[in-house]
């Protein structure tokens, strides 16, 4: 069969709240999921560090036995019937987003390699003509973080941009995404 | 786990992030290059929404008001293609809009012309068995914004699509054929590749056009293909 050309992305411009907002999850844990209920939070930056108050993430990720809601996640593992992994989640005025989520599992790379625990990220905003891919992971995963093959892809030196920081005595992660600078965060093309 | 991945973007059929004609991308563009990432179970996996999510008026954004909006009233329908011209059944459109002033029914927008108590402005829809939407609306007027001077955008809907994985995800923009601002606007011109460009543009469609009621567009979106055969470990 003929390859066609996809469909060229555009922004999602100023006002996508109006189309887009009935689909908000910022709780995707609400019901019976099982696993550690977690916070993950930050704040969203421009070229010069301002807050971009007019950016959507959506998060995509597995279930706390490292399970995708999902057809062609066909692995033999037990699976969380009310998890089904999405969010969408606006920044406020001052840049900041914020959602509540389940701890997802470990999930397989490539071969017979396992991934550390992560959430897959698509970052919108106006001014933006096509969405980026980036991940979350977690540091008090060092030991996965350190075997992860998708980490192992980028310079030692930016992985960090890639991982939530776990607060003291708390189930709250900080992540921020910088669209450049020294702390520009890893984006991914996939 | 190997799996079988989404075809890579053909350089010029897909906007490059930083495209200086479009001032907000300048500060909002990564500066490094994106690290190349072979596709996982985490990528060709992606949220599915059933139809219990779409109300059966969903789609028509000339309804859930008082009154009929005021503006010329459109059918706008498609199929929803995967990269090998397949149908893409069952999966969720969305739509947003200005009104026929062009205003957008948000907070944000101040542009001086008046808003519609019978109109909104958003709709979705899931395709059928046959990867077939439709949905009716008014069509959206042109109005300026301040990217450069006398910047107006073309008429255009806001499409957001799923697909099958988030790797198919789309958001992306459709306009009218003949429209004499589409080779001013920064925005639909940021694809280089000429034909990638004019799959943003509908056709008017005599067959879509339904008889003392409204004229029929149909415009079809095609998602990102999929390799054949497992990607490489």
């Amino acid at each position: 069969m003929a390859k066609l050309t996809p469909t060229p992305s555009q922004t999602v411009g100023p006002f996508f709240a109006l189309g887009l907002t009935w689909l908000d999850t910022v709780d995707l844990a609400a019901g019976a999921a099982a696993g550690e209920r977690i916070v993950i939070t930050g704040r969203v930056l421009d070229a010069d560090g301002a807050p971009i108050p007019d950016a959507m993430l959506e998060v995509w990720q597995a279930d706390a036995h490292g399970r995708y809601a999902h057809a062609e996640d066909t692995q033999d593992k037990p699976k969380d019937k009310v998890f089904a992994g999405f969010g969408r989640i606006a920044t406020n005025k001052d840049g900041v987003f914020r959602f509540t989520t389940i701890k997802p599992g470990a999930v397989p790379g490539p071969g017979n390699s396992l991934q550390a625990p992560h959430i897959v990220v698509a970052l919108f905003m106006r001014g933006m003509l096509r969405h980026l891919y980036t991940r979350i992971y977690f540091s008090d995963e060092a030991g996965a973080n350190d075997a992860d093959p998708v980490l192992a892809l980028i310079e030692e030196a930016r992985r960090a941009t890639l991982v939530a920081t776990r607060a003291d005595g708390a189930a709250e992660y900080r992540w921020d995404i910088a669209m450049r600078g020294d702390a520009e965060t890893v984006f991914f093309d996939c | 786990m190997d799996v079988i991945g989404y075809r890579r973007i053909v350089p010029g059929t897909q906007p490059e992030y930083l495209h200086p004609a479009y001032a907000s991308s300048v500060k909002r563009a990564p500066g490094r290059k994106l690290v190349l990432l072979p596709q996982t179970l985490s990528e060709v996996t992606g949220p599915v929404f059933g139809h219990d999510r779409v109300g059966p008026d969903d789609n028509d954004l000339t309804k859930g008001h008082d009154g009929a909006p005021i503006g010329e009233r459109i059918i706008v329908t498609g199929r929803v293609l995967d990269g090998d011209g397949r149908p893409v059944p069952h999966t969720l459109v969305e739509l947003w809009q200005c009104n026929a002033t062009g205003r957008y029914r948000h907070d944000n927008d101040q542009h001086d012309a008046p808003l519609d108590p019978n109109f909104t402005g958003a709709g979705r829809a899931i395709t059928d068995a046959d990867g077939i939407y439709t949905f009716t609306t008014i069509k959206p007027g042109a109005y300026p914004w301040r990217n450069h001077h006398n910047a107006w955008r073309p008429q255009h809907l806001h499409f957001s699509l799923f697909g099958p994985s988030f790797m198919t995800r789309l958001v992306t923009q459709m306009y009218f054929p003949g429209d004499p601002l589409l080779p001013l606007d920064p925005i639909f011109n940021c694809v280089t590749d000429a034909r990638a460009r004019e799959r943003m543009i509908c056709s008017f469609d005599i067959d879509a056009t339904v008889p003392e009621f409204a004229l029929g567009y149909r415009f079809d979106i095609v998602l990102r293909g999929r390799d054949a055969t497992p990607m490489e470990a």
